[in-house]
């Protein structure tokens, strides 16, 4: 609409569009300036906005009475191992569906679809109980485990689409060329498609790390990740303001950056690739 | 393509996949049922044998169920109209000529990437909070008094929650869809003499309509499922005032280890997500045709 | 070597009969092109002798070897793709260097056939680059250059030109027949342009419908086709076909003249059918002209390019009597 909009109208609706985001981002960027307050300061009446004594001591805290180091590892651990051993299992299965595919090839993706609409709480109980047996409860594989089953479907379907970009005749030209099916796929699809598994990745990186369900129910303290650990201060906590604000910010910032480089595929792959 | 062996090869390169995904979803599930089905306590292991239909009817017939069915369609369907309506406005907004588009994008995707509970706690301690939280301070600058938001409107509460962390993702969907809009087709509109309330009437809402629709569908079965956010902040009350079937399966099942109760509970939920599921999996396959 | 047999052989998708049954005999050394219009199976059938499909049933022997149950891998046979589906992301010189890293070729005597067919193939300068960095006519050659390093039994070409522009295309179109001369090594081609085939093959094969309407030299084709379908689809333009009482002047079911076939006149009366200029297509050194002639319909007549014609102007044609074929009621050529 308008592409050569006034002036004016351009000012106004820039205006416009900056109150609204800066409204949206105003929770995040309170637990920013919050972080490096003082406790004190934090529930100060009337508030402040920037910190007047600047203090890098709420993060040191944070560290001493939760160990977010511990439970930072614990989300790489969770979600870079399941996002790989995912990668490992759906690149051969999308291979054979993007590019051997049958009759049966749409029903088998509708049906991985569909396991990823089960809701949680319907297997919640027996995943509980057989972690439970098999001593798995509140241990990290455990948890990457899970992890990587609920989030297979979604790499799956992703690396799907992409690799249907890729042109057929450029396998079969490998096939021609005397490539074994490893070395069509180590040496031409993977190279060609990295773009798209590097977009996977990162996305299934984000969704684990962000995962509150099973990192919750399946983790004490052992094997809790960021999400456990920043449930840990959900008690009331008056006092503490800063502290929790310094741990939101420690939670949430690596994948923040993170998201913010991967924003289209994010459409792709939360939408199944039905909108590009 | 496709001879004997490479479809033979492909087969066997799609087993693992079909198969880890085929336990995770039959094992778990059937265990579900059968669990609902008996009676099955940890706290009195002296409970035990077949129950019938006894657990449906001790949930379902429990008022707590009910208010939780409640809640669950309050909750999906206020953050539904929320996202939407606002996702709708943020993405035309964003697509007008503005400056700092990039930093805007990302301002506004943001959210999204906050972890549930993280995104709980903010809001709660920092924003809702009656003594010294934004929205309190607001309120006193107005001459209001603050409110509790989680002891009076716990459910509320949780729907501010979780819209905020949705909006975004319906925002950046809603943007795309409308960016493969053609610039020849509004110029055509224009052209043609629609003004913009026409040109958004006839033109621009129906080429969204699809992304809309996934935008609906997909958040539903993620906000079936909403927990986090609950635990964090009001622990589904007071009483059972913001617990959805998700958190009363998980109190049943895990925080009063009755296992029959919960399962049935559990089960329960499955169904009303395959009743969205269905319509979603239309919504998908439709695509893949195209 | 690089003889290629094959021996009843069918494909079939589903219900679908692609090709009902070819056997063919292509010898060692020879280039034979795959021409037939869109939808005759011939990419179908390349396909197959490359092993990127299997065979419903029937057999594919190479060197009198049955591989027909063999990988495209195991089968030495090198391809150049419609596409020229080169690698995107390896480097010119990787491209061609890959089936031989795939053949597991000491890294010192990669490096020599890839100068080599490099320098053959005039690409020296644009080793290091990447295929996207080329023109639609490098692409091309690097795509030949991957095929040859690898001294296959056969080459297969799927339609390599018809992604080139005019120009580029009769060169290309040179430089593979060249290359054949030099290597000697047995090549197929398919193509829908009968202009290609002509000029390129040693035999070509029509194909219709997945069926082989005729396996000859171009000049066997040209002179003596087998039938109404081989008759109208070899030559350019097309051949003219007149059926009915005029065709049974000469006992056949329907008569063709080729275009350049006619004694063309403007004199009333000095020629066998009169007729009516439609278009004058001017190309220079000939002159296609499009003459409606009285109860035969649209002829297509090829005179030099010095004579001018305006819509309009009365002709009289006369067919060349010993240049006239003759079919019958199935469209099989009538022998004399």
């Amino acid at each position: 609409m308008a592409r050569n909009a006034s002036v004016q109208t351009k000012v106004g609706f820039t205006v416009l569009a900056w109150t609204v985001a800066l409204l949206l981002f105003s929770p995040i960027l309170w637990t920013i300036v919050t972080a490096f307050k003082t406790e004190a300061e934090a529930i100060a009446t009337p508030p402040t906005f920037l910190p007047l004594t600047f203090t890098l001591d709420n993060f040191g805290d944070v560290q001493d009475r939760s160990d977010y180091i511990k439970h930072a590892w614990n989300s790489i651990l969770v979600s870079v191992g399941s996002t790989l051993l995912g990668l490992v299992i759906a690149i051969p299965a999308a291979w054979s569906m993007a590019f051997a595919p049958t009759k049966r090839t749409k029903d088998i993706l509708m049906w991985m679809l569909s396991t990823k609409m089960m809701p949680a709480v319907g297997v919640l109980i027996p995943i509980y109980l057989i972690f439970r047996d098999l001593r798995l409860l509140d241990t990290v594989h455990g948890l990457t485990i899970i992890m990587t089953l609920i989030n297979l479907p979604i790499i799956i379907w992703m690396l799907y689409t992409y690799f249907k970009e890729i042109p057929v005749d450029i396998l079969e030209a490998a096939r021609m060329d005397g490539a074994e099916l490893w070395n069509e796929i180590v040496h031409v699809l993977v190279p060609m498609a990295i773009p798209g598994i590097a977009s996977t990745l990162l996305l299934n990186v984000i969704l684990a790390w962000n995962e509150a369900f099973w990192t919750i129910t399946l983790t004490s303290g052992r094997a809790g990740t960021l999400t456990a650990f920043i449930s840990s201060f959900s008690s009331p906590q008056g006092l503490f303001l800063a502290k929790l604000s310094a741990a939101s910010l420690l939670a949430i910032a690596p994948i923040l950056l993170l998201g913010w480089f991967s924003q289209k595929q994010l459409v792709r792959g939360l939408t199944f690739g039905a909108v590009k | 393509m496709a001879t004997r062996q490479t479809r033979t090869l492909a087969r066997t390169m799609m087993a693992p996949a079909v198969i880890v995904l085929l336990i995770w979803m039959a094992v778990p599930l059937a265990m579900t049922i059968w669990f609902s089905f008996q009676n099955y306590s940890l706290i009195n292991p002296m409970m035990t044998g077949f129950a019938g239909w006894g657990n449906y009817e001790y949930v379902i017939g429990d008022p707590s169920f009910t208010q939780a069915l409640v809640n669950t369609l309050l909750l999906v369907g206020g953050v539904l109209l929320i996202t939407v309506i606002g996702g709708t406005f943020l993405a035309l907004l964003l697509d007008q000529p503005i400056w700092g588009q990039g930093v805007l994008r990302i301002l506004v995707i943001s959210p999204f990437f906050v972890m549930p509970p993280v995104a709980a706690l903010i809001w709660k301690n920092g924003f809702m909070h009656p003594g010294y939280g934004m929205l309190g301070h607001l309120f006193k600058a107005l001459g209001l008094e603050p409110v509790d938001w989680f002891a009076q409107y716990p459910l509320f509460s949780v729907i501010v929650i979780v819209a905020w962390q949705w909006l975004p993702f319906a925002t950046l969907i809603l943007l795309t869809a409308l960016q493969s809009l053609s610039e020849e087709q509004r110029e055509a509109a224009e052209m043609d003499g629609a003004n913009a309330v026409n040109r958004f009437r006839y033109i621009i809402l129906p080429h969204m309509a699809r992304a809309i629709t996934i935008v609906i569908l997909i958040q539903t079965i993620f906000l079936l499922g909403i927990f986090a956010e609950i635990r964090v902040t009001t622990g589904g009350g007071p009483g059972y005032a913001s617990t959805n079937i998700a958190f009363l399966v998980f109190r049943t099942g895990i925080l009063s280890n009755d296992i029959g109760a919960g399962s049935a509970g559990g089960v329960v939920a499955v169904i009303i997500a395959n009743i969205v599921a269905i319509f979603l999996m239309r919504a998908v396959g439709k695509n893949l045709d195209a | 070597m690089g003889s290629i047999t094959l021996e009843h052989v069918n494909k079939s998708f589903g219900e679908v009969e692609i090709i009902p049954d070819i056997s063919l005999e292509i010898e060692d050394g020879e280039f034979v092109v795959f021409v037939g219009p869109s939808g005759c199976g011939k990419s179908t059938l390349l396909r197959l002798i490359a092993g990127l499909e299997d065979t419903t049933s029937g057999h594919i022997k190479l060197d009198g070897e049955d591989v027909t149950g063999a990988p495209p891998a195991r089968r030495g046979l090198a391809m150049v793709f419609q596409s020229y589906a080169l690698y995107p992301h390896m480097s010119v010189r990787d491209n061609i260097a890959f089936p031989l890293k795939m053949a597991k070729m000491p890294q010192a005597e990669i490096d020599k056939k890839v100068e080599y067919a490099a320098r053959t193939l005039n690409l020296g300068s644009y080793l290091d680059r990447r295929p996207r960095a080329l023109s639609g006519g490098q692409r091309q050659r690097v795509a030949i250059g991957r095929a040859i390093v690898r001294e296959p039994k056969a080459f297969l070409f799927d339609e390599p030109l018809s992604n080139l522009d005019a120009a580029l295309r009769v060169n290309m179109r040179l430089e593979i027949t060249e290359l054949h001369q030099q290597l000697k090594t047995t090549m197929i081609y398919v193509t829908h342009d009968q202009v290609e085939a002509m000029t390129m093959a040693d035999r070509i094969v029509v194909l219709n419908a997945g069926n082989v309407e005729q396996f000859g030299s171009p000049l066997e084709l040209y002179k003596r086709p087998a039938n109404r379908f081989v008759a109208g689809f070899i030559g350019s333009p097309k051949m003219n076909f007149v059926d009915g009482p005029e065709a049974e002047k000469h006992n056949a079911h329907s008569i063709g003249v080729r275009p350049e076939h006619f004694t063309l006149s403007t004199t009333a009366g000095a020629g066998q059918w009169a007729g009516t200029v439609n278009v004058a297509e001017q190309l220079g050194s000939d002159t296609f002209l499009h003459v409606e002639v009285e109860g035969l319909g649209l002829m297509t007549v090829r005179t030099d390019g010095e004579q001018t014609f305006r819509h309009g102007d009365k002709v009289y044609l006369t067919p060349d009597a010993n240049r006239i074929y003759r079919f019958d009621a199935a469209g099989l050529a009538l022998q004399d």
